[in-house]
């Protein structure tokens, strides 16, 4: 059983602050953390890990400069095999469809080095952008069905069909998906840490590297800033909102009243 | 001289900082007011590698130094002292004198599992007759040729009941007096083995500290630990090494005191501003936090001087003397700073200053700490 799980660095948001002219997110002096939902995702991938250990190999991928090299390395630290990080600055600006795009052609490339995927995971989201956008494009490039917003995932025993559970706003919902399969990932269990023996070891580990030159026949006009048909025209904080207060009274006609009150202290009464 | 931390340091720190922030931090006041020892914590560090930090690999450690665990110990405490005596007590009480004195067979025995945190250790030296003057031990070890006979008492000992191996001093040879004492290795189960009281205590309510009582217990010879009638060495060596402990849980107090008053005085109002507007308490986070980092100074250095393998027990007992008597005054001041609300439980800053009293009493008073460093002063 071979695993790709798709991770992305994201700035801490608890600590983010918008760029009042360029409109985009400033990075800086923001700290930066493994994506909350793709840590799930890879949570998951570890947990049938540790039913199969011999047969379940994890592989984890980024497309992100550099830096990302850190949040790979965390990734490799609590049990994926190996780590790859895509990078270029060709594909600087790119937005969810040439991400995508290139994470297609990049997984192609990977599987040359690591055998073919049986599933790959993502996060549902990531929580910078907040599209929900990557996980689905990414199993439409491939041709694979994918299945969204789970929360487990375990196996049959010939591994060829996953039992999948996901979170939908009227309940849970148990899907059986044939494998190869995407699957994106809501919140799941708690997440493991990384040992100190192994966290030294992902120090030292090889995080290989992907560039635009690895990835033959990638199209030009699909890739980068100008391979993406997103047009950011406005990023804003939003206002603050106040808490919305809850009326709880047993009697209908005093829980009406203490209504009334409220719209009316609210001058919209 | 480099006064920076190699990045394995700073990767551990922050791995341990991260694990306390999400695993400790939030049960830190309920084990206090509960008194309750947090073994899901202990095995969840067991599991990460935290009780082994010193130790090679080929025993089961992380590989790493002593001044990384002094590091990983500071971080616990600033959360939760209790927590970081636990594994200071383990590590440099029970871990450290076997992998130090043990043989090879008792290291395989004893150090691998300790290391590896499948077992948890204690430290048994303490006697209601000998405090700070070690040698007035009562507890006897009798040769009876096959095996040693232990009866005897021991208190104070934290990880009490909780722990499986138990590094424990004894007199072999009464008439010697600090040349009588013998070194033991004893497991949890052995018949006349038991635990007396736990003590109710001031502070670091999470530990368990139990009295161990020896009724005829059987120690195999091979647990002897060190040479016969060597044991006083063996004790003052690891307690070297244990103040280096208490010195990172008493820095890790003054810390995380600091940083709750640090937060606290830049939201707290009073004669409308923000406290941090009052030179006062400007000038006085200044001595807080001056006095932190002058005493985390002399902690790294003697740890780094154990790492070099140098003598440091005049460098430890000076680390352990400050670090304490910082974490005293600095809970102490936060306490102030935070007024009324300090005294009460609803700020982990009452609970701090409870904890911080311990550290100028066990393994060595302040006092203790001075003859040791008098001893250096005498020879120079």
């Amino acid at each position: 059983m071979n695993i790709l799980v798709c991770v992305k660095q994201v700035p801490d948001t608890t600590e983010i602050r918008i760029d009042p002219v360029k409109k985009t997110l400033i990075r800086d002096g923001v700290p930066s953390i493994l994506n909350t939902f793709d840590a799930f995702a890879l949570e998951q991938a570890l947990q049938l890990k540790d039913k199969n250990p011999a047969n379940v190999k994890i592989v984890v991928a980024s497309m992100g400069p550099k830096q990302a090299e850190t949040m790979l390395r965390d990734c490799l630290a609590v049990g994926a095999n190996s780590a790859y990080l895509i990078t270029d600055r060709k594909f600087g600006g790119s937005d969810t469809y040439a991400t995508s795009y290139i994470l297609s052609k990049a997984m192609k490339k990977i599987e040359e080095e690591e055998g073919s995927f049986d599933m790959i995971f993502c996060g549902k989201q990531a929580i910078d952008g907040d599209t929900a956008q990557v996980g689905p494009e990414l199993a439409e490039h491939l041709g694979l069905h994918q299945i969204t917003y789970a929360i487990n995932i375990t196996l049959n025993e010939d591994n060829t069909t996953a039992l999948i559970t996901r979170e939908v706003d009227e309940g849970k919902i148990v899907v059986e998906a044939r494998i190869p399969v995407l699957v994106t990932f809501t919140k799941t269990d708690d997440l493991r840490f990384a040992s100190i023996m192994n966290k030294m070891k992902s120090k030292k580990a090889e995080i290989k590297e992907i560039n635009y030159e690895d990835l033959e026949g990638i199209d030009d006009t699909k890739i980068g800033l100008k391979g993406s048909p997103t047009r950011v025209v406005k990023s804003f904080t939003p206002d603050v909102k106040t808490d919305g207060i809850i009326i709880r009274e047993d009697d209908p006609n005093e829980a009406f009243e203490k209504f009334a009150e409220e719209l009316e202290k609210a001058k919209l009464y | 001289m480099d006064f920076k931390f190699t990045d394995e340091t700073q990767l551990l720190q922050e791995m341990v900082s991260e694990f306390t922030e999400k695993e400790i931090a939030p049960i830190a006041a309920e084990i206090d007011e509960e008194e309750r020892f947090p073994e899901e914590v202990v095995a969840k560090m067991a599991e990460l590698g935290f009780l082994g930090i010193p130790f090679p690999e080929e025993y089961g450690g992380a590989g790493m130094t002593n001044l990384d665990y002094v590091v990983a110990v500071e971080e616990i405490s600033k959360a939760c002292a209790s927590t970081g005596v636990i594994v200071s007590a383990h590590t440099s009480l029970a871990a450290w004198p076997i992998y130090h004195f043990g043989t090879e067979e008792q290291k395989q025995k004893y150090l691998v599992p300790l290391a590896s945190g499948e077992k948890l250790g204690a430290f048994g030296l303490t006697e209601p007759g000998a405090g700070s003057d070690a040698a007035g031990q009562e507890t006897k070890a009798e040769d009876k040729g096959d095996h040693y006979l232990l009866n005897g008492n021991k208190i104070f000992i934290t990880n009490g009941s909780y722990a499986d191996i138990y590094v424990v001093f004894a007199m072999t040879d009464k008439e010697q007096g600090n040349r009588g004492i013998s070194a033991f290795i004893l497991e949890k189960g052995m018949p006349g083995f038991s635990f007396g009281t736990k003590e109710k205590k001031m502070g670091i309510r999470a530990s368990a500290t139990y009295e161990l009582v020896f009724d005829d217990v059987k120690v195999p010879k091979e647990n002897l630990l060190g040479e016969l009638n060597k044991g006083f060495g063996v004790a003052m060596a690891t307690l070297d090494g244990g103040r280096l402990g208490i010195g990172a849980q008493a820095l890790g107090i003054a810390e995380g005191a600091f940083n709750e008053a640090l937060a606290y005085v830049k939201e707290r109002e009073q004669f409308g501003r923000p406290l941090s507007k009052f030179q006062y308490t400007q000038f006085r986070l200044a001595d807080m936090y001056s006095r932190i980092e002058g005493a985390k100074l002399l902690l790294y250095r003697a740890a780094c001087m154990k790492d070099e393998g140098v003598p440091y027990s005049a460098e430890a007992a000076m680390a352990k003397l400050v670090c304490s008597e910082t974490a005293r005054e600095i809970t102490w001041q936060a306490v102030q700073l935070f007024g009324g609300y300090g005294y009460t439980r609803e700020y982990p800053v009452e609970r701090m200053m409870r904890d911080a009293k311990i550290t100028e009493i066990y393994e060595g008073t302040s006092e203790v700490m001075k003859m040791v460093i008098w001893g250096k002063l005498n020879r120079m």
